[in-house]
């Protein structure tokens, strides 16, 4: 398990993009047990209920939270749905393991590791780790997501880099 | 394009050049000054601003003695604009997890579930 300073809280989320394979790395501390975070990921009813994205509601299409297992969900807003889904490579008490692509590009397919680390006193810190098929697609999500101009983050990051 | 953004996410990834980064953003500065505080060579430094050189991050002055290392903020920026709005939306998510888990704690959620364990 990864072993981090548990005197810091992470009460923000703490996003790392990885500096030698395309991945990111995400540390937030919940004041829950590791076992009530595991169930807000496998639990159909909760999981709608947070992972959004914002302004989205959720509909789960397709559900079996077991080692081997696969999902499927949608998020809408305004008539315009969306639809992501993956296989659960690995379910174990502190470690959730799952494949993931937006349908629109379903090549690009990450691999998301979410490690439940128990810090007594009823906090968990999360340690999700996403790594993406390519820097490219990496960048491209950090950048700004699927929903919002990739192309205007890259064209005015091609204009400054041009001036300079 | 994104091998270029690959290289600047790359280039912050380490801490050294991040603390280089950062004291320049106060001022332009020489290899040599910046060199000071590291317990590491010249060349070590040199490397580093390399690095961030290949990135678009610093430039170097044309002055053939001192070439004092100058920061282009404006890249600087933008890549952490992006990753504040990527940290912004996790963060929108992990607050909507704080509340599902603030009523698993309350045991809210303890009315009739169908869901069998998920480990089952």
């Amino acid at each position: 398990m990864t072993t981090t300073d548990q005197q810091t809280r992470y009460e923000r989320a703490v996003i790392e993009p990885d500096a030698t394979v395309p991945a990111v790395h995400i540390t937030r501390d919940f004041r829950a047990t590791p076992e009530q975070l595991l169930r807000a990921h496998t639990d159909p009813e909760l999981f709608a209920r947070w992972i959004g994205p914002d302004g989205m509601t959720t509909r789960i299409d397709h559900w079996d939270a077991r080692t081997l297992g696969s999902y499927r969900y949608v998020s809408g807003h305004d008539g315009t749905e969306y639809g992501f889904r993956g296989t659960f490579p690995e379910i174990s008490e502190h470690r959730l393991v799952q494949t993931f692509c937006y349908e629109g590009m379903p090549e690009a397919i990450a691999l998301e590791t979410m490690t439940f680390e128990d810090l007594g006193d009823g906090w968990t810190r999360l340690h999700a780790f996403s790594l993406c098929d390519s820097f490219e697609g990496r960048d491209g999500m950090l950048a700004s997501g699927m929903e919002v101009g990739v192309h205007d983050g890259y064209a005015k990051l091609d204009r400054l880099l041009a001036e300079g | 394009m994104t091998d270029q953004l690959s290289r600047v996410f790359g280039a912050l990834a380490d801490p050294t050049r991040r603390d280089i980064v950062a004291r320049l953003s106060d001022r332009d500065a020489t290899v040599g000054e910046l060199a000071e505080p590291y317990a590491m060579s010249l060349q070590a430094v040199s490397k580093h601003l390399r690095v961030l050189e290949e990135a678009g991050l610093v430039t170097r002055g044309r002055d053939a003695q001192r070439r004092p290392v100058h920061l282009e903020a404006e890249v600087f920026d933008l890549m952490t604009m992006w990753i504040e709005r990527y940290q912004r939306r996790a963060e929108e998510r992990y607050t909507r997890l704080d509340a599902v888990l603030a009523d698993l704690q309350e045991g809210r959620d303890e009315t009739p579930r169908e869901t069998k364990d998920a480990a089952s």
